[in-house]
């Protein structure tokens, strides 16, 4: 394992340098395929190098890999709450986009964009071959679950929870007690027997800290009149 | 500026041969013609920026429409020996006849191909060899846009194989290579890369180089033509990927061009709309609707405030075209994303005057409302195009559509996933707190679907921005207790920072403008 990360970083190194400096290249789109699977396997993400490579498929559609494909998707899927799924559904035809696993792929993203997580998982239960392929797709989404929670809970119901991120349990007992040790979640006595979790407070679930951030000048804005005022 | 960008092209139903024999010779070069290429050429030669730009924009539309109305100018073999038959100044005027046919006539394939060829050969020369002009930026962004504009109706054209003659097949399989899109980006990228243009825009903020400040001319000697070109390159290659559906690319191939300032890009009105046309549609498509709001915004007025001095430039009717365009744009991000202060007045009355009716039904998302986004977004989206060769198999099929509706479908589904959301905001706006129970009851739906379209609200409306920050463009927002739904309405703050600024930067632009009247 030592020997090969050194050579793993150099290739990925250089693909990024490809993408930068001549994307527009149909040599490199072998080099693009194996980053894809790189990615995947060493659980990183670089969104440029993959629309380069689906551009190349739409500049020569019979060397397009459906596989390679599913798993960019999948890996876009994993960066929401970015728009990079649909940033690359605009570049792939939609005769593939047809295709049965492409089609899941799409059904996944919907339900995520519209916030219905039971649904998104039971349906990613019924296509664990498509989201296995990919290394840390669960907490990826989890995460994003999470995020989506924060901005709109300051306290949330532990079923409500439970459902979004598809822990139960015990496992959640567990999941909870490391978020309450490391991110500072606290947990309360909802009404009846449940739990209630407190969500740490950020500026969209709690507006009365974003209106003492509205006056403020970003440094960047001042830096454009340094010029004239030196 | 390019021709009209209208969906449906006039099929070229002649070749060369036939308009030869239709009282056109090619080879008659009247009197005010051959005074008008010896007197570009001189000025060319003498680099007098002026004069070359007057006859470009002025004698160049006159003559045409007296002489040339519907037929093409005299071909550069007749002229050239009226111009010591220099090699460059042949590539310029065949450059401006291509142009001058795709404007006014249909061009044959043959005739495709041939420009094709023409643009290589001009483009090598300033890649590859030391050229002495200085020629005016409103040519050269000319160049650049003409250059995608005939690539992007190549493809348009390429793509309805159906009714194609046996001579077109046989031609478009020999010259394969023409209007290849590898080899239209990668000289766009050349231009990018071998002016050094990047590099140049950046230094010019730590005052190292002058570039900006002088328009792009070259007032030391030298040549203003591969750095402009590079830097109109970059907005040409903002304008392709749009075209291929690649809007993140597109964007990160501007970024080295400030657009919240004034440029060169801003120094041609038709590169001015252009880039803020590509640079809004983009946004759009990536959710950015807020900053695509701020910028169409910002150039409409711009329009309106300007374009009683276009009115006799052959640019007007497409500037007013790319006007409706946007407003029907700007229709769309305010009916996906209300945000009523970022539109100036004057925007917003013609807004209302031309959409008002549309945005409010665009707003109630029913079946008619999902109509009037398509007929909008089909009005003013670019002529997306399929960038891959074509299948020569039978059946012979036209798939020039296949791209436009791609993107269409896809943004159509984005409209109807936020479909709900204008029905929570009208609960939102009523109520100050109000539990999820009595809500869902008075839409209509369960609980858990009420959580879901109140996460969707959260999520669309806290978009990511370039930088991976969130931002919030809800103009209605809340947060949730347990069961309790608390609405926050975001009161506008007067932003004395932002002003003060504003008019700090207004003020020395005006001094600086001030500053270069004195000089000239």
């Amino acid at each position: 394992m030592g020997r090969e990360t050194p050579k793993q970083q150099q290739v990925s190194y250089t693909v990024e340098q490809l993408v930068a400096v001549n994307p527009y290249n149909p040599d490199i789109l072998p080099d693009l395929e194996n980053y894809v699977n790189e990615q995947v396997s060493s659980q990183t993400y670089s969104l440029d190098a993959n629309l380069c490579l689906l551009r190349l498929y739409q500049f020569e559609p019979e060397r397009m890999s459906p596989q390679i494909v599913a798993r960019i998707l999948v890996k876009a899927l994993m960066a929401m709450p970015a728009p990079d799924f649909s940033l690359c559904l605009f570049l792939i035809p939609e005769r593939v986009q047809m295709e049965e696993q492409f089609k899941t792929l799409i059904v996944l993203s919907h339900y995520l964009e519209t916030g219905r997580f039971r649904q998104f998982w039971d349906e990613a239960a019924k296509s664990r071959h498509i989201v296995e392929a990919v290394p840390g797709f669960e907490q990826a989404i989890q995460t994003y679950a999470i995020r989506v929670l924060s901005l709109t809970y300051q306290k949330i119901p532990r079923p409500v929870l439970a459902e979004a991120i598809n822990i139960e349990g015990l496992s959640l007992d567990k999941f909870l007690e490391h978020q309450a040790a490391n991110s500072g979640w606290i947990l309360e006595k909802g009404h009846g027997r449940g739990q209630l979790i407190v969500l740490p407070r950020n500026e969209f679930n709690h507006p009365e800290l974003k209106k003492s951030a509205a006056d403020t000048v970003p440094l960047e804005h001042i830096t454009r009149i340094f010029p004239i005022l030196g | 500026m390019a021709a009209n960008y209208d969906y449906e092209e006039a099929p070229g139903t002649y070749d060369d041969a036939n308009r030869q024999d239709l009282g056109y010779d090619p080879n008659f070069v009247p009197d005010s013609v051959k005074s008008f290429v010896v007197h570009l050429y001189r000025h060319i030669r003498e680099k007098n920026v002026y004069e070359i730009h007057q006859m470009y924009e002025i004698s160049f539309q006159t003559l045409s429409d007296r002489l040339f109305k519907d037929t093409p100018w005299p071909s550069v073999d007749a002229v050239a020996h009226y111009v010591d038959n220099d090699q460059v100044f042949c590539l310029l005027y065949r450059e401006m006849w291509f142009r001058h046919l795709y404007a006014r006539l249909s061009p044959t394939l043959k005739q495709r191909i041939d420009s094709w060829d023409n643009y290589c050969s001009l483009f090598q020369v300033v890649l590859h060899r030391v050229v002495n002009m200085q020629l005016p930026n409103q040519w050269l962004w000319d160049m650049v846009d003409e250059f995608v504009y005939q690539f992007q109706s190549f493809c348009q054209y390429r793509a309805k194989m159906k009714n194609k003659t046996e001579q077109e097949i046989a031609l478009l399989r020999q010259f394969d290579q023409a209007w290849n899109v590898y080899g239209v980006l990668n000289y766009l990228q050349a231009f990018v890369e071998k002016s050094n243009i990047i590099q140049i825009l950046e230094q010019e903020k730590e005052g190292g180089e002058q570039f900006t400040a002088t328009d792009g001319y070259d007032y030391s000697g030298g040549s203003n033509v591969l750095k402009v070109l590079g830097y109109f390159s970059m907005v040409g290659l903002l304008r392709v990927h749009c075209l291929l559906g690649d809007y993140q690319t597109g964007l990160k191939c501007l970024l080295p061009i400030d657009i919240s300032q004034q440029g060169v890009y801003t120094s041609v009105i038709g590169s001015h709309i252009a880039t803020i046309y590509h640079y809004g549609f983009a946004n759009l498509m990536m959710r950015r609707y807020v900053e695509a709001i701020r910028e169409f915004n910002k150039i409409l007025l711009y329009i309106y405030k300007t374009k009683q001095y276009h009115q006799k430039s052959p640019q007007y009717e497409q500037i007013l075209k790319k006007n409706e365009q946007m407003y029907a744009l700007l229709a769309i991000c305010l009916s996906l994303c209300p945000q009523a202060k970022l539109v100036d007045e004057t925007v917003n009355s013609q807004l209302r005057e031309k959409y008002g009716e549309k945005m409010a039904r665009m707003q109630r998302y029913d079946d008619e409302a999902f109509a009037i986004y398509d007929e909008l977004f089909s009005y003013a989206c670019p002529k997306f195009i399929t960038p891959s060769a074509p299948s020569f198999e039978e059946p012979l099929v036209n798939y020039n559509q296949d791209a436009y509706r791609l993107q269409l479908k896809l943004f159509l589904y984005e409209v109807k996933q936020q479909q709900l959301l204008s029905g929570v905001r009208t609960f939102l706006k009523v109520y100050s707190t109000i539990s999820l129970g009595k809500l869902a009851n008075y839409m209509e739906v369960d609980e858990s679907t009420l959580r879901s379209i109140l996460f969707t609200y959260k999520h669309k409306t806290h978009a990511v921005d370039s930088d991976g920050k969130i931002i919030s463009n809800a103009d209605l927002d809340f947060y949730i207790d347990d069961d309790m739904i608390h609405v926050v309405e975001s009161k506008p703050v007067k932003r004395y920072g932002d002003y003060f600024l504003r008019q700090i930067v207004k003020l020395e632009g005006v001094i600086t403008d001030m500053d270069r009247i004195k000089l000239e």
